[in-house]
């Protein structure tokens, strides 16, 4: 037994599977993102706002690495799809990682004496990165339902067809949908975040009642985009091979696959119980319960735009051209290699959970932001 | 393909590169003599080396920040600049990146975290192992991004696919295991430890110099200086092996890198050099306007013995039958009759004629080898810019045999003698800083110009792997890239140099 004697679709299968989780956790861990966006709404003072950003500021590199690895992985398995979408939706992804390259120095540069650019700029990119950054990331996910221009000879090169390069994803405003969700849901995870990490009543309560309003809009936004697949054509595999245009074809993914239904549910569920739970009870649990269910949700969503013959990058201009996980994977050997170094993944996520359950036994207090004896961002 | 589209595509590659190049070589060293500064706090618990720790960890930080900026573009230009290329290899080249990530990336993000802001939250003993394993976690993304670089350079462990039309791996550890890859990592990160080491000699000099903070000073001088000599004699060698497998795996490389025209027996280093500017493949002028050579050295780089014979730019362009080379117009005839095998092969199968489908296959298996070839205009197009690599090249050995030997001679004057009435040598140290990211780069011009027609060597030239796109979108965004990182490289500067100013016990 082993990987190599599965079937090229079963790997094909497993790794969209994959994806899909690093997408979700992915999301999940944009509560650093969406924090960023809260630095100011939750605090008072120069002392608040640092506790904030030191709380968001020691998980904002895992958030980045995921983002890399995405790339990779989707790179390794489904190299068809890194160049046609990167390749071809250009201005998105490059806009995209513009407001990532500011995050990145933001933290360390911030409070440093003589920074260049002063203490505002680098929060500002930091706002950049929280608002911007997020919402192109769901606008580009979005193109998964809604559609791209592109054409893939026979060399299996791509052709991009509108010169926006990507940009014209924002000329659809059903796109707008998932861009917002991920937004609202990424400043409600940020502040679950907040209430768990941070021992501090006065930036708790700010952040409880900023995950109300937060709630509203995202649940708006995000009722909008699951109303809008569920009822709009698909782009489905026909049984010889071709790409056609299907009538509620995710609705019908959803029903084929129970699994993922009884996933995206589950998901959906966690977050509405872990937000219900903060707001009614007060209770500091919440960014667990919230981070799981916003893991599964994501995971389902792209689950269901990948498997049961759907084309997850579908080609607006050329049918054909459309990617789906069979025409745009590595090869069975790479996948089959790629499988066993995925294994390593469990691994990981334990060392990551040993090192996060390590740090944050200890709150972060007013008292250790100011201690002289601490490294602060 | 646009005009200049690929000059803008690989000028705007090559730009961010380098900046990412001029972070990580500091990351790279600085995380394991940060490390070692710490398991002697460990082992001595004298607060005089957590101090010390804290004060260059604090440096590493500065650099890692901006490192990992510049590195998120890496990991997505191949998409977006060289979507051809993406295709054509990704089924190879996409692995180690992936691997990448899940194996090393996430161990420098996650104990990076625990490494600041743990001391007070967890043991000492989990504190030092997660400085050790950040370094190891950077070494260890060098070693996979690299054993993929290598593999553009001398493609292995694959076979070509003409359903799919790409390459597709069939035997990972020959990419893993590759000799050029293996050599260009360990010359790589060797690198890495030298600079990181001319800057922990250079600032602690500096500190001499102004009087101040001297025992930290001269105590982190000597962790520096140890850990430099050790890492010069180990670059020298990894780097002699990388020499090695140029000249068997792209000797045309090698040629530019010794502007060696005409190719000889027994040849010769030149050690100091002018190339004739108007010097080219089809004049007859003399290649060198002036020239030093130590006879026999480059044959002995190259070949390991001293009479081999070492082709020439001509040889490899023209052919050289006595040598048994074969010319770029012979591969050129091969290159285009593989090219045409795969479209009559891709037409073949569209009207599900087997029998042909088979027959180019035959046909496209033969002649695959010089697939590239078939893409070449010009047969001078084969040559690359021979003064950059040469120039390249040659900065880069002088400037770390003058390393090595300002190890040597930093360690002496600490040892026996007292080094702070030698200012003029506390000057050298200071100024061989930037000296040292010269080293650098110029590496990595000689192993990436000098490469130049190939993305990957004779099976895709970079005209062909380019992302098809209206060239000013290149421009745009090379230009927003220019300005961005500069921005961020002068906060970097001076963030550091602040640091630098207020030193390890808060100014003086």
């Amino acid at each position: 037994m082993g990987f190599g004697n599965l079937e090229l679709i079963t790997l094909q299968q497993y790794w969209w599977i994959i994806i899909s989780l690093l997408g979700g956790l992915f999301v999940f861990i944009m509560f650093v993102q969406g924090g960023q966006t809260l630095i100011d709404k939750l605090s008072e003072n120069e002392t608040e706002k640092t506790m904030l950003i030191n709380s968001i500021g020691r998980k904002w590199e895992l958030g980045f690495t995921t983002l890399v690895l995405f790339g990779g992985a989707l790179f390794a398995a489904f190299p068809l799809f890194y160049a046609t979408s990167f390749g071809g939706a250009y201005w998105v992804w490059l806009s995209i990682l513009f407001c990532f390259i500011i995050q990145a120095v933001s933290y360390e540069f911030r409070t440093k004496p003589n920074n260049f650019l002063g203490q505002k700029t680098y929060e500002f990119f930091l706002k950049i990165n929280g608002n911007i950054g997020t919402f192109l990331l769901g606008v580009a996910i979005s193109t998964f339902f809604s559609g791209s221009e592109f054409i893939v000879d026979s060399n299996n090169f791509v052709d991009w067809q509108n010169p926006l390069r990507g940009l014209e994803a924002l000329l659809n405003p059903y796109n707008y949908l998932l861009g917002f969700s991920l937004v609202f849901l990424a400043k409600i995870s940020g502040a679950l975040y907040f209430i768990n990490n941070i021992d501090y009543e006065k930036i708790r309560e700010k952040a409880v009642n900023s995950i109300k309003i937060n709630m509203l809009l995202f649940l708006f936004f995000f009722l909008g985009f699951m109303l809008w697949i569920l009822t709009k054509d698909g782009y489905a595999i026909s049984e010889n091979s071709f790409i056609v245009i299907e009538r509620f074809k995710y609705l019908q993914n959803f029903i084929d696959m129970p699994f993922v239904l009884a996933m995206f549910l589950i998901g959906v569920l966690m977050v509405i119980i872990a937000v219900f739970v903060t707001i009614t009870f007060k209770k500091t649990c919440c960014i667990k319960t919230g981070g799981i269910g916003i893991v599964l949700t994501v995971m389902a969503v792209l689950l269901n735009v990948g498997l049961n013959n759907t084309a997850y990058y579908p080609s607006t201009t050329d049918l054909q051209s459309s990617l789906t996980i069979m025409n745009s994977s590595g090869s069975h050997y790479t996948l089959m290699t790629m499988s066993y170094v995925s294994l390593m993944v469990p691994f990981v996520l334990a060392y990551i959970t040993y090192a996060w359950y390590s740090m944050d036994r200890v709150k972060i207090t007013k008292e250790e932001i100011e201690s002289k004896d601490s490294h602060n961002y | 393909m646009e005009e200049h589209l690929v000059d803008w595509s690989r000028a705007q590659f090559a730009l961010t590169a380098m900046y990412h190049w001029i972070f990580v070589p500091l990351t790279l060293g600085l995380g394991f003599i940060v490390a070692i500064m710490e398991t002697i706090y460990v082992k001595t618990n004298d607060e005089f080396w957590k101090k010390t720790t804290k004060f260059w960890m604090g440096l590493f930080a500065i650099n890692f920040a901006i490192g990992v900026a510049t590195g998120i573009i890496m990991e997505f230009e191949f998409g977006t600049n060289w979507a051809n290329y993406s295709w054509f290899v990704g089924d190879i080249f996409g692995a180690p990146l992936a691997i990448e990530g899940i194996l090393a990336f996430f161990m420098e993000s996650t104990f990076f975290a625990v490494m600041f802001f743990g001391w007070n939250k967890v043991s000492k003993g989990f504190h030092l192992l997660s400085t050790w394993l950040v370094a190891i976690g950077s070494n260890l993304s060098a070693l996979w991004i690299l054993v993929a670089n290598g593999w553009m350079q001398y493609p292995v462990g694959m076979t070509f696919n003409p359903d799919t039309v790409r390459n597709e791996m069939n035997n990972f550890w020959d990419v893993l295991l590759s000799p050029v890859a293996i050599s260009k990592f360990l010359h790589t990160i060797g690198s890495g430890y030298v600079l990181a080491s001319l800057f922990v000699v250079g600032v602690s000099a500096w500190y001499l110099l102004k009087k101040r903070d001297i025992l930290f000073a001269k105590k982190s001088m000597i962790i520096g200086a140890t850990f430099g000599l050790i890492t010069s004699i180990f670059l020298i060698l990894s780097g002699d092996e990388s020499a090695h497998q140029v000249a068997l795996k792209q000797p045309m490389k090698l040629a530019a890198m010794e502007g060696l025209y005409e190719g000889e027996k027994d040849a010769g280093i030149v050690a100091i050099g002018i190339l004739n500017p108007t010097k080219t493949i089809t004049n007859d002028e003399e290649p060198f306007i002036f020239e030093f050579t130590v006879p026999y050295a480059l044959s002995f780089l190259g070949y390991h013995d001293i009479n081999a014979y070492v082709p020439g730019i001509k040889d490899l362009v023209y052919g050289n039958k006595e040598q048994g080379i074969i010319s770029t117009q012979e591969k050129m005839i091969k290159g285009k009759i593989a090219v045409e095998a795969l479209e009559s092969y891709k037409e073949a199968k569209k009207v599900k004629d087997e029998e042909k489908m088979a027959q180019a296959k035959v046909i496209l298996d033969e002649n695959m080898k010089y697939f590239g070839y078939g893409h070449i205009k010009n047969i001078e197009d084969v040559v690359p810019p021979v003064a950059l690599s040469f120039y390249s090249f040659h900065i880069m050995v002088a400037l770390g045999t003058w390393f090595t030997l300002l190890f040597a001679i930093v360690l002496f004057f600490l040892s026996k003698r007292d080094i702070m009435k030698y200012p003029i040598i506390l000057k050298l140290a200071l100024w061989s800083i930037p000296l040292g990211y010269i080293a650098s780069e110029a590496g990595w011009v000689v192993a990436e110009v000098g490469r130049q027609p190939w993305a990957i060597q004779d099976l895709m030239p970079v005209g062909i792997a380019a992302t098809k796109i209206a060239t000013t979108n290149v421009m745009i965004s090379f230009f927003i890239f220019a300005i961005l990182f500069t921005v961020l490289l002068i906060a970097e500067i001076k963030i550091m140099t602040k640091q630098i100013k207020i030193g390890p016990n808060g100014g003086h």
